[in-house]
């Protein structure tokens, strides 16, 4: 008997598609009623701003979540959503081991600049071992190495309107029918200052693996993982979201997902 | 006819006939109870919607996916000759679930789930909208209980008639046997299972099911790192999560059998309006 595997972040992608097809039962009599952007589920989904202002009210502005000793490190960390990205100018990057890579740092800045992978690696950073927790269900711990983000956010200058970073990705995903998008996220300047928030290009004591987001990926460990963006081409300063992807904030917020993931 | 108290008196007063009517549940109790009922169904069906995203369960502060930690999990299996079955795994023993676990729906369009359509909200996979009904209703099933809480710490509730007495426990074996006889006391105050049955669901199970549910939040592990502590990780705390919404499951099964058994418009009447006939007659045949 041999394992039937189920790609779950697939399923989650086509779920509306499949919806279609799956005869209903029991459940089946609120469906309509939930879907997409019925104006139910948009009142439901509100409760996620009430979530995210007692969590800003409750937990401390530099509040660290817990870390771990190596000896809790006790597997490779579990990639998901994107782990191979085949767009052509990742692939060109990929090819070179990403010296050509730069991170551009843009925006609600008073000084955009970029950073070649060795200078982001020259600069002071911070190594922690935590909990990744898949939006999913599973966690899995592991060390990550990168430079705390608002070291970079201190040297471009954020200007007085900036609210929220957005972080814009190589990766592509694939949308079943309505085509495809390119992954982006985005938090909050609260999030983005945290001590632990930090553009990551280690793991486990190794280069950031491709499928966990090489050259670079953010760790947002207040939040789950879809929040922590992977290959990260350039962040942005911004005002709002309204102008990146479908104006939730992000790839997995457009299609439904809470734009506050620290639940 | 007098106002009790909630189920304070005793002897319920004298009617003219055999019955007597009291004021069996206060609002705060009327209320808190209509508010879990409906967040509770909302909460159950969704959080199985969750639960289907990964419907494996583990021990500890991660997910083995290299290691062995895992409790419980539901998978679709292909056998060597193709066909594919449900299968729940629970501490290592395997179980064919094929229908409801695993695998579900018609078997010429079967589903690879864990738990089946007709028990998710919604009926298909959804994780993102399973997320949104499960913490809409959460905060109402929070508020509920600080509010049930308080109020019957201050109205006595909870001493008087949740929390068990010594007499009670002594009358614990009187109790079962009565059960099992299908004999019930309608005096309008709750015997020692009941207690017990009310006092575990809203003493324990309640709070335990809402602090796993914060302790599985990384935003909520930094504030109260603690809880992690507490329960043993995240992974556990999801475990014991699930294990508080099934002995929910099982309490709701007996709470409305109960309800049927002991007269079902005559409990209805009394989690509504609040007002519950007495049975004096059977009362004075239990003292003889």
């Amino acid at each position: 008997m041999t394992r039937f595997i189920i790609n779950r972040r697939k399923f989650l992608t086509i779920a509306g598609v499949a919806a279609s097809a799956i005869p209903l039962s029991g459940c089946d009599a609120f469906d309509s009623l939930l879907s997409g952007q019925s104006p139910l589920r948009d009142f439901l989904a509100s409760a996620n701003g009430l979530t995210y202002r007692a969590h800003r009210a409750l937990i401390g502005t530099d509040t660290l979540v817990p870390e771990f000793a190596s000896s809790e490190i006790r597997q490779g960390q579990r990639p998901n959503g994107s782990t191979d990205p085949t767009d052509t100018d990742y692939l060109a990057l990929k090819d070179t081991a990403f010296s050509n890579y730069r991170l551009t740092v843009g925006g609600l800045v008073e000084k955009p600049v970029s950073f070649s992978l060795d200078e982001l690696r020259n600069m002071p950073a911070r190594t922690q071992i935590t909990r990744h927790d898949c939006v999913e269900g599973w966690s899995c711990i592991s060390k990550w190495t990168g430079v705390p983000l608002h070291q970079i956010l201190d040297e471009v200058q954020v200007k007085s309107g900036a609210r929220f970073v957005v972080f814009h990705c190589y990766d592509t995903m694939d949308l079943g029918l309505q085509g495809a998008a390119s992954y982006y996220e985005s938090i909050d300047l609260i999030d983005a200052r945290h001590p632990q928030t930090i553009l990551a290009y280690g793991n486990n004591d190794k280069p950031l693996a491709i499928a966990n987001g090489a050259p670079l990926r953010v760790r947002v460990e207040r939040q789950l993982g879809y929040k922590m963006a992977k290959y990260i081409k350039g962040i942005e300063l911004v005002s709002s979201l309204a102008p990146f992807g479908g104006g939730k904030g992000g790839f997995w917020e457009d299609l439904g997902y809470d734009w506050y993931g620290g639940i | 006819m007098t106002i009790l108290d909630d189920i304070e008196s005793r002897s319920a007063p004298e009617t003219g006939d055999d019955d007597a009517v009291i004021y069996r549940h206060r609002i705060a109790t009327r209320v808190t109870h209509w508010t879990w009922a409906i967040a509770l169904f909302f909460l159950l069906l969704s959080g199985l919607q969750i639960f289907n995203a990964h419907p494996e369960l583990y021990i500890g502060k991660q997910s083995g996916f290299e290691f062995e930690n895992s409790v419980l999990a539901m998978r679709a299996l292909q056998a060597a000759d193709g066909t594919v079955g449900g299968y729940t795994t629970v501490l290592g023993h395997s179980f064919n679930t094929t229908g409801v676990l695993g695998v579900s729906g018609p078997a010429d369009n079967p589903s690879y789930r864990g738990f089946p359509a007709w028990a998710t909200l919604p009926s298909y996979q959804d994780l993102s909208t399973g997320r949104v009904i499960h913490f809409f209703f959460a905060w109402f099933f929070v508020a509920a209980f600080l509010v049930w809480f308080v109020s019957s710490l201050i109205s006595g509730h909870l001493k008087r008639d949740i929390l068990p007495s010594i007499a009670d426990i002594k009358a614990l074996p009187a109790s079962i046997a009565d059960h099992l006889r299908f004999r019930f006391h309608h005096d309008g105050r709750y015997n020692g299972l009941q207690k017990l049955a009310y006092a575990g669901v809203l003493l324990v199970i309640f709070p335990l099911i809402i602090a796993t549910g914060l302790t599985m939040s990384p935003g909520m592990n930094a504030a109260w790192p603690w809880l992690l502590d507490i329960f043993g990780g995240r992974q556990t705390a999801r475990t014991i999560h699930f294990l508080c919404m099934a002995a929910l499951v099982v309490f709701f099964l007996i709470h409305i059998f109960m309800v049927l058994a002991a007269g079902p418009l005559n409990e209805m009447r009394s989690i509504i309006t609040g007002w519950y006939r007495t049975d004096k007659k059977n009362n004075e045949e239990r003292q003889v």
